[in-house]
This record gives structure tokens, C-alpha cells and sequence, in this order.
């Protein structure tokens, strides 16, 4: 396959960007989106240029470290992260746009790597429990419903890639946050801290200057492990309760 | 060996990466209910929820109200009357209309002032665009924000109209029924009108079931009824308040 890429260049966080034509030849249908970018930067290398920074890891769909725009869409055209989408989603002679994950609180460090601390500070503002860590517990203590273990395991299956972020027309956070706090707010072992957490992650996905919500519905099509929009619903539930409790010492 | 143990705090030690403390470390102000929500996006939305509602209980109202017209002046008037006079002897004469007034200027206001907050802050958060564009979400859901500024607008002439009569070909007190048939035997009346119409069910079409996951209804079932029962609200009360100006057109209502 020969394809024309046009992908955005920004050699670091204050400098100007712009979106370079390239074209690459020779793409199997078998590669991954990542493994066309990496033979358009071996060409690169050699013609002594610049080649394109992206973030990656596992390759295996797992981590949420790799992630772009294609074509307008996060992670491209398929429902999967950018790593696992195929070139046989694309054809011979296509041009593809290639940008970074636009938002305010994701600033673009480089080329296509934008900076998701923001993630980690919503995290850290509640998206844990606080249990003795040390040897693990004896599984049977702690008795957790079926149903709850599953919407649990559902909402736990956000890797944090950032494409909820990416699509949403207004650059909110709130299908992310909202996952990470219905993963451990159904939970037992979420429950001492069940008012605190969501609204101390709110607060700092707020705080962290990403929009609110419109229900576009954006965010859960393009979210590659299938978080769904009711997730949202779910955590207004969560915050509504939690900020008109009348909350103990 | 007994007494040779390294304690966990040792070992805590040795691992730990040291990490500047956060500038905003320590516990956070405790804020009551009313602050926290109007502070958050999530608080800002449900007021935007609940007082939605309340002026879509209104217009429900408002909109089975106005089939009056084609039962005839008597009735429409007489109806108009009887609001001035509902409540009383407990409330004084128009006291209720008042109080209706009152309430419904302060879901606008609350309304209005949330949708602009958070609007301006929906837009600085994409501070830059993609350069390859690309449409998401139906028609309804792109058009909320000037399709509330069109209703916004109405609302002023539509006061104007038929409550002062300022702005009304006839604008005679006690008489909406003659005032109606007045105003829309002219041309500008009806397309104010009926755009206004038409953005109203497309308001309520998105944001009737974003109140509901706003408010946090989540159940399934729930949900697919409350998202059927938008579309069926936003046409049934669009259809409702259009039947009028076709009715003065068509001379049904004369």
C-alpha cells in the first residue's frame, strides 16, 4: 500500500505546529497503524530527519499509552486503541490526517505526545482505596455480589488512553472519571470512602480545566474498551448523593 | 533470628521515590451542599436539569392551554380570566399568575446562566481544533446552545406579543383570543413563530433525556423509555403550540 500521511509536527510544548505531508510506501495490510508510523520513521532516520514522536508501550491494546486522531476520529476509524488498528482498514492511495488528543488540559508535548498528567491527578485525588497493602487478603473475607464484581470489572477495563477526552466536542473527562469511580464506588471495599472519592475526583477533573458534559454521546463510541454512556449517568448519581449528604466527621 | 526483622518502615524508606508534595496538599475546605454543586460542572448541570423541568412543565401546560383557541373567544378569555382569579380567596387577585411568573424567571435565569458558564468553558477546554473536522452528535445535540438563545430571544417578543401587547397589532387587555388571531394574520408573527417552535422540540428532544442522566437515572429500561419519551414530548408540544398559527392561517380560528 502507498499512502499520503499528513501529520502534525510541533517540535515542542511552546512551538508553533503544523500539519507536514509525507508520503510512505510498501505498507502491508498486516501492519498496525504504529508499525506504518514506525517505517515512515525509519525513512525519516535515514533522510537524516526528524522522525514523528508518538507514545506507545504494550502494542497489545492493554496499556491506554498510544493514541491519536485519525481521520478526525480517536484511535482511527476502527473501535479499538490506535496500536491494534490494522492498514487494511485503509486503502491503497489514501490520505490519512494524523493529529495529537486536543484538549486544554492535555498540552502537546511533542509532535503527537501530549502530556496526560492530568489523569494521574484525578486519580490521585481519590481513584484508590485505602486498605493495608502488604500480603494479599484472604479472598473469601470481603463478600462481593456477582452483579457488583462485574460492573465493577466493566468500569476497571478503562486504560486511561484519553480518547473520551480526544472525541468530546467540549474536551471533558467525565467518561473516564466516571469510570474509575463507578469501578470502585460498587464495590465493598470502595464504600469507606464512597462520598469523598467522587467528590474529590470531580473536583479535580473540574479544576483541571477539562469541559463538562453535554451528552454528545461521543466519548463511549470512540472509548476502544466499550465504556458506555449510562457510566456518566451513574457518577451523577454518585455525586448528586454524596454532595447533598450531610457528611459526618 | 528474632529481633532482626526489618520493620515495613524501613523498607518504605528505602523504595520510596521522593516526589514533591502537591501545592494544594492537605484537606480540602468543606463547602455546603448549595456551594459544591454550584461550583462543579456536575452541580451546574443539575440545576440546568431541574429548572429545564420545571419549564417544561410549564410549556406543557402552556401548550394545552392554547387548544382553547379553537373552542372559541369565550372560552380561551374565559380561561384567561380564571388564571387571574386561581387560588383566591387564599391568594389575592393575579397573586398566583405572580408567583408562576416569578418561579418561571428563575428557572430562565438559573437556566441561562448555567448554559453560558459552562459553555465558556466547554469552549476553552478544545482550545485548538483538528484540522480534519469531522460532524458528531444528531442535529438536536449540536444545536443547544443557539437554539436556547433563539428560544431566549422568542420569549422576549413573545412577552412583548401577547402578555404587554406592546409589540401586537391589537395588544387590548383581557383579550388574548382577539390579540392571537391578530397577530398572526401578519406574516412576521407566524416565522417567529414557528422557528421558535421548531427549536423548542429540538431543545427538548436533547435536553429532555440529558436531565434525566443528569439527575442520574441509569436504570436501562429507564433509559430507552425517558429517550421514546423526548421524542414524543418534543413533538407533541411542538405540534401542540403549531397548530395554532396553522389554525389563524388555514381561518379555522377566526
Amino acid at each position: 500500500m502507498n499512502l499520503t500521511l499528513r501529520i502534525w509536527r510541533q517540535a515542542d510544548a511552546s512551538a508553533d505546529g503544523e500539519m507536514r505531508t509525507y508520503q510512505v510506501s510498501g505498507i502491508s495490510p498486516d501492519m498496525s497503524f504504529l508499525e506504518m508510523l514506525d517505517t515512515l520513521n525509519e525513512t525519516l532516520t535515514e533522510r537524516g530527519e526528524e522522525p514523528v514522536a508518538f507514545d506507545h508501550d504494550c502494542r497489545e491494546g492493554i496499556c491506554g499509552a498510544c493514541g491519536m486522531v485519525i481521520n478526525g476520529r480517536a484511535h482511527g476509524p476502527e473501535r479499538t486503541t490506535t496500536c491494534q488498528l490494522h492498514m487494511r482498514h485503509f486503502s491503497d492511495g489514501d490520505t490519512i490526517d494524523v493529529e495529537p488528543w486536543r484538549a486544554a488540559a492535555f498540552p502537546v508535548v511533542r509532535d503527537l505526545v501530549v502530556d496526560r498528567g492530568a489523569f494521574d491527578r484525578v486519580i490521585g485525588a481519590g481513584g484508590y482505596i485505602t486498605a493495608p497493602t502488604g500480603s494479599a487478603p484472604e479472598a473469601h473475607a470481603t463478600a462481593v455480589p456477582k452483579p457488583a464484581a462485574d460492573t465493577a470489572f466493566s468500569h476497571a477495563e478503562c486504560i486511561g488512553c484519553g480518547a473520551c477526552v480526544a472525541a468530546c466536542p467540549n474536551g471533558s473527562a467525565m467518561l473516564f472519571t466516571s469510570a474509575k469511580v463507578n469501578h470502585l464506588n460498587v464495590l465493598p471495599q470502595g464504600a469507606p470512602e464512597r462520598e469523598s472519592r467522587v467528590l474529590g475526583m470531580v473536583e479535580q477533573m473540574d479544576a483541571e480545566s477539562f469541559g463538562g458534559c453535554t451528552l454528545t454521546g461521543e466519548c463511549a463510541t470512540a472509548c476502544p474498551k466499550g465504556i458506555p454512556l449510562s457510566s456518566i449517568a451513574a457518577m451523577n448519581r454518585e455525586y448528586l448523593r454524596a454532595a447533598t449528604r450531610k457528611r459526618g466527621a | 533470628m528474632p529481633g532482626t526483622v526489618p520493620t515495613f518502615t524501613t523498607m518504605a524508606t528505602a523504595t520510596r521515590t521522593p516526589t514533591p508534595a502537591p501545592p494544594d496538599a492537605g484537606p480540602r475546605p468543606r463547602r455546603g451542599p448549595l456551594r459544591t454543586l454550584w461550583g462543579s460542572t456536575i452541580g451546574k448541570k443539575a440545576v440546568m436539569a431541574v429548572s429545564g423541568l420545571i419549564m417544561l412543565a410549564y410549556l406543557l401546560v402552556h401548550m394545552f392551554a392554547n387548544l382553547k383557541v379553537f373552542f372559541g373567544p369565550e372560552e380561551m378569555n374565559g380561561y384567561a380570566h380564571w388564571l387571574r382569579t386561581l387560588g383566591e380567596p387564599l391568594l389575592r387577585h393575579e397573586w398566583f399568575l405572580w408567583i408562576a411568573r416569578f418561579v418561571l424567571l428563575a428557572a430562565v435565569v438559573l437556566h441561562g446562566v448555567s448554559a453560558y458558564q459552562l459553555s465558556r468553558r466547554d469552549i476553552a477546554a478544545r482550545p485548538v481544533g483538528y484540522r480534519h473536522r469531522r460532524r458528531g452528535g444528531s442535529y438536536a445535540t449540536r444545536t443547544m446552545r443557539w437554539g436556547g438563545v433563539i428560544i431566549a430571544l422568542f420569549v422576549v417578543w413573545h412577552v412583548l406579543d401577547l402578555t404587554t401587547g406592546t409589540v401586537n397589532p391589537r395588544g387590548q387587555a383581557g383579550h388574548p383570543y382577539e390579540n392571537i388571531v391578530a397577530g398572526f394574520r401578519t406574516w412576521y408573527a407566524n416565522v417567529i413563530y414557528i422557528v421558535a417552535m421548531l427549536a423548542v422540540g429540538l431543545h427538548i428532544r436533547h435536553g429532555f433525556w440529558s436531565a434525566a442522566q443528569t439527575l442520574g437515572v441509569t436504570r436501562p429500561g429507564a433509559v430507552r423509555l425517558l429517550r421514546g419519551g423526548a421524542t414524543a414530548l418534543a413533538l407533541v408540544i411542538t405540534a401542540g403550540f403549531l397548530s395554532v398559527p396553522l389554525g389563524v392561517m388555514t381561518g379555522v380560528v377566526d
